[in-house]
């Protein structure tokens, strides 16, 4: 299986602070990559550092073979990169019509796609013509993640979806990844809840002071509650 | 949970109306203060009119700031450079100017503007690659390099055309006004609402119903977000700062042909005017800077009338009551 | 001891320093003649008002339009005092007494409001409340003159008839406007000595760390409001006492001498030339600039009047000696673009090298 998406030794400063300390890994095409590791750990900086919003000092970021770390944010994205930012980011004072006409950026919206979104977020056609600044938390995400998925993209990098969302929402959400993966996306998943992680990830990679400490099969990191405790002991108990 | 299945309607989304109704609040409040029905008219037309020509002049400076968080301190030089372009074609053709016929005044009108539009959006092209760009993302060195600009600029248009006042005449047509029982209406005050109205619902229409618009609503709103929609920024906004600069030009001929006269520091007196509209209407706010626009021009000429001592201060006052009552302006948009 | 330890760091620059002031000191020795004692004063008053606003670009990082108000306030509280109660020491007395706390509340007022609203407001709501003052200052007319501004007469002991040392014993007469100069010369070198002393103790670094990172300065523990409002206060007082030590040499008072818009860009172009936050960036930037303006119109208008005659177009208008601004705008913008630092930053890194 190839890699969609390479990072070797890349790094990343943010003012005088010094994020990322030569991040490497590789992102397999047509799966579901988990990025873990407890807060501050530079999950959330790798995910910007590859859409070129924070760019990175050194190192190289290669899609499909294509290197892109000297690329600008909407050269990147034109690749055919969707991002979910851990904010949400939607335009509070355009309409959930509005934010999608405005992520199809090659055309008009797709009637299908557009169903099929539906499908699993039917809040948003209920509120198709509310402004986004109204909708609730879970709504915001949903129209987010609809945002990057309006069109088919590659590669898509979602920041922390579940954050903060309750249960039932969160169930849906884990529906919707495996819809997407389903249609052939590959996508890099930021998670602090590890329950939902096992549930939804194929590969797995643990970041820790920014550095990738562990990568491997998601399957494997489960079965090995030692490794988690080792890995992952910080953010395990503080979602427990 | 009713996020998922949504059977519950969504809250009313609270709309802001207050602000909207403040500039007919201060209407009515004044009428029974001035007292006489006519004058109130008057003054209200007045007001109207000088506060879309403001409007025009300040919806550029308002929605770059909002949208690349630039501050243009340079932004008067737009409107003198408007102006003075706007000469080279009226006084020549004085004649025409002078016939009494409206379709001739128009005639000479309308390439007028466009070429004090055409001239200062290319200036602001120059201004926004020369002196914004190098200093991007720097608020100290952008008030610097953009108050050098304005400097360079007026000293400039004494150069060209001397420090004297260039005195221009309106056309005969827009001369005097209309009575109507004892009420008289200046023709150049209802053209000059006239045509801020229209370009305000211009400016509505295309950040409502255009993409571009969304565009520019969104990246006020934030502009990360939209580069990482695949959109490249940087060129919506050299665009948004020329139509910016072209309106500012335009709003110079036509506060020239209000006041019937050109000089080279009317750009930087109506700096001050037209950074208190910005101000009260909160940064990169369309809507507020409209409403702005009318609340100056209202305090100016309400009251001059009514206590015209207190109309020197009378703007500052205004700003200070709005920003006490709303820190970030009538309609805060932007998060900075 | 006298530098507070922030010693000029560049043999060229200590050297350009100490000439500059040894030559001030002498002026009435060296070139005793009206004009370069006037431009000797200029230069003194605005070497301490260019670094009373250092202290707000260069040590804070806020641009402050307001400048000349508070230059404008010392300069008139002393023109009406004096005008009103006569020439004598109560009423200097009196202005310093009225004008000093005027501006200082003022500023106070300004920068409390300004808090309570967006940072970013901070630059526009200067600009707009300075030209109201401007505006009410010229309205005003029967306190302050209106445009003719407010002339009036001087102590006996500072007029230029009081002959205090005869020429016999100093090669020079030792007049009343001898000591009117000192008096300027003395002020404003204690002003920028004391600038000094603010900008390099415990409180002048807090300001730097606001500069850099308002947020991290605020997570420190620093009451960011306070030090904001207390730079504003300090510079308002220095700039006031500037303009009151101004309005003695001219014994004038006026719109165009104290509060115009053209000199709060004077302002920002001494101190970006001169250099933002070195304070020693003032007393260059003052120098030069104030030289240049005096003596650079000079030549413009010979080389204007050449062009003229040359036949060129165009050359003759932009070479004008009325137009001087035009070329001074371009070399500020040259010189935020090119020379962020100033001369004075610029000989402090050639010294490192």
């Amino acid at each position: 299986m190839t890699d969609l998406l390479t990072l070797a030794g890349v790094n990343t400063h943010i003012g005088r602070y010094h994020i990322l300390h030569g991040v490497d890994f590789g992102v397999p095409e047509g799966q579901t990559t988990m990025l873990l590791g407890r807060n501050g750990a530079g999950k959330t900086t790798t995910l910007r550092t590859i859409m070129g919003l924070w760019p990175a000092s050194s190192g190289q970021i290669a899609l499909a073979g294509q290197r892109i770390e000297a690329n600008a944010t909407p050269d990147i994205a034109r690749l055919g990169i969707g991002y979910v930012p851990e904010s949400m980011a939607v335009f509070s004072d355009l309409t959930v019509k509005e934010n999608l006409v405005l992520a199809a950026r090659d055309g008009p919206l797709d009637d299908s796609r557009l169903e099929w979104i539906f499908g699993f977020f039917p809040a948003l056609r209920r509120f198709w013509l509310s402004r986004a600044g109204s909708l609730s938390g879970g709504q915001k995400q949903m129209l987010s993640i609809a945002r990057a998925i309006v069109e088919p993209r590659k590669l898509l990098l979602i920041d922390e979806p579940t954050k903060g969302l309750a249960p039932a929402i969160v169930v849906a959400l884990i529906e919707c990844f495996a819809e997407i993966k389903r249609r052939g996306a590959t996508i890099l998943l930021v998670e602090q809840n590890f329950r939902v992680a096992q549930e939804i990830g194929d590969a797995v990679l643990v970041m820790d002071n920014g550095k990738i400490v562990h990568r491997g099969d998601m399957a494997e990191l489960a079965n090995d509650s030692a490794a988690q405790e080792r890995l992952l002991g910080l953010s395990l108990e503080a979602h427990q | 949970m009713t996020d998922l299945a949504a059977t519950d309607p969504l809250p009313k989304p609270k709309r802001d109306f207050l602000p909207a109704l403040l500039p007919i609040i201060l209407a009515l409040a004044v009428l029974p203060l001035i007292g006489s029905g006519s004058s109130w008219v008057t003054l209200t037309v007045a007001s109207l009119a000088m506060g879309m020509m403001i409007f025009i002049m300040a919806s550029g400076l308002t929605l770059v700031f909002g949208l690349m968080d630039v501050l243009n301190f340079g932004h008067g030089a737009f409107i003198a450079v408007g102006a003075y372009v706007a000469t080279l074609v009226l006084l020549p053709l004085a004649g025409w100017v002078q016939a009494d016929s409206l379709l001739v005044n128009l005639a000479v009108l309308a390439p007028a503007a466009l070429l004090a539009m055409a001239v200062s959006g290319a200036l602001g092209l120059v201004v926004e690659r020369v002196l914004i760009l190098p200093v991007y993302g720097q608020h100290l060195k952008q008030i610097l390099m953009t108050t050098g600009g304005l400097i360079v600029a007026e000293q400039a248009l004494y150069a060209l055309w001397g420090p004297q006042i260039i005195p221009l005449p309106l056309p005969t047509s827009l001369r005097g006004s209309f009575i109507i029982g004892d009420v008289a209406i200046a023709k150049y005050r209802l053209l000059a609402m006239l045509v801020g109205l229209v370009v305000f619902l211009a400016v509505q229409l295309v950040l409502n119903r255009t993409k571009i618009g969304l565009l520019i609503r969104a990246g006020v709103e934030n502009r990360e977000m939209v580069e990482a929609l695949g959109y490249r920024i940087r060129q919506l906004f050299l665009g948004v700062f020329m139509v910016g600069s072209a309106l500012a030009g335009f709003g110079g001929i036509m506060w020239a042909l209000y006041r019937e006269q050109v000089h080279a520091s009317m750009g930087n007196d109506l700096t001050v005017l037209i950074f208190i509209v910005v101000i009260i209407g909160g940064l990169g706010s369309i809507g507020g800077c409209f409403i702005g626009a009318l609340l100056v021009a209202m305090v100016a000429n309400y009251g001059g009338f009514l206590v015209p001592k207190l109309a020197l201060v009378s703007n500052i006052l205004l700003m200070v009551a709005v920003l006490m009552w709303r820190p970030r302006g009538l309609y805060a948009v932007t998060s900075r | 001891m006298i530098l507070s330890g922030d010693p000029p760091r560049s043999r060229v620059l200590a050297v350009l320093l100490v000439v500059i002031v040894a030559t001030l000191a002498l002026v009435p020795l060296l070139f005793p003649g009206a004009k370069a004692m006037n431009v000797a004063t200029k230069i003194c008053i605005f070497a301490a008002l260019v670094a009373s606003y250092d202290l707000l670009l260069g040590y804070t990082g806020s641009v402050s339009f307001a400048h000349t108000m508070f230059y404008g306030i010392g300069s008139y509280s002393i023109a009406i005092a004096l005008y009103s109660m006569g020439p004598n020491w109560a009423a200097v007395a009196t202005g310093v007494a009225a004008g000093l706390p005027l501006a200082m509340l003022l500023a106070l007022a300004i920068g409390l409001f300004s808090l309570r609203v967006a940072a970013i407001f901070f630059a526009m709501i200067t600009l707009a409340v300075a030209s109201a003052f401007q505006v009410l200052a010229s309205q005003l007319s029967w306190l302050t003159g209106g445009e003719d501004g407010r002339s009036f007469q001087l102590p006996e002991l500072l007029r230029p008839g009081t002959v205090l040392i005869p020429k016999s014993v100093l090669g020079f007469d030792f007049n009343g406007r001898t000591l009117t100069y000192y008096l300027v010369f003395a002020g404003c070198v204690a002003m920028i000595l004391a600038l000094l002393r603010v900008v390099n103790s415990p409180f002048g670094r807090v300001l730097q760390a606001i500069r850099e990172n308002r947020f991290r300065a605020e997570a420190l523990g620093f009451r960011t409001v306070f030090h904001l409002t207390y730079a504003n206060c300090l510079a308002a007082v220095v700039a006031a006492s500037a303009g009151m030590l101004n309005a003695l040499w001219l014994r004038y008072a006026g719109p165009d001498t104290s509060l115009s818009f053209s000199i709060m860009l004077d302002i920002l172009l001494m101190v970006v030339i001169g250099g933002m936050g070195t304070m020693y960036g003032a007393i260059v930037g003052a120098a030069i600039f104030i030289l240049a303006q005096n003596y650079l119109q000079a030549l413009m208008n010979v080389a204007s009047e050449a062009a003229a005659s040359a036949g060129l177009p165009l050359l003759p208008g932009l070479l004008h000696p009325d137009r001087w601004l035009l070329w001074l705008g371009l070399l500020f913008i040259a010189s935020v673009y090119f020379f962020p630092t100033g001369i004075v930053g610029r000989l402090r890194a050639g010294a490192l090298k």
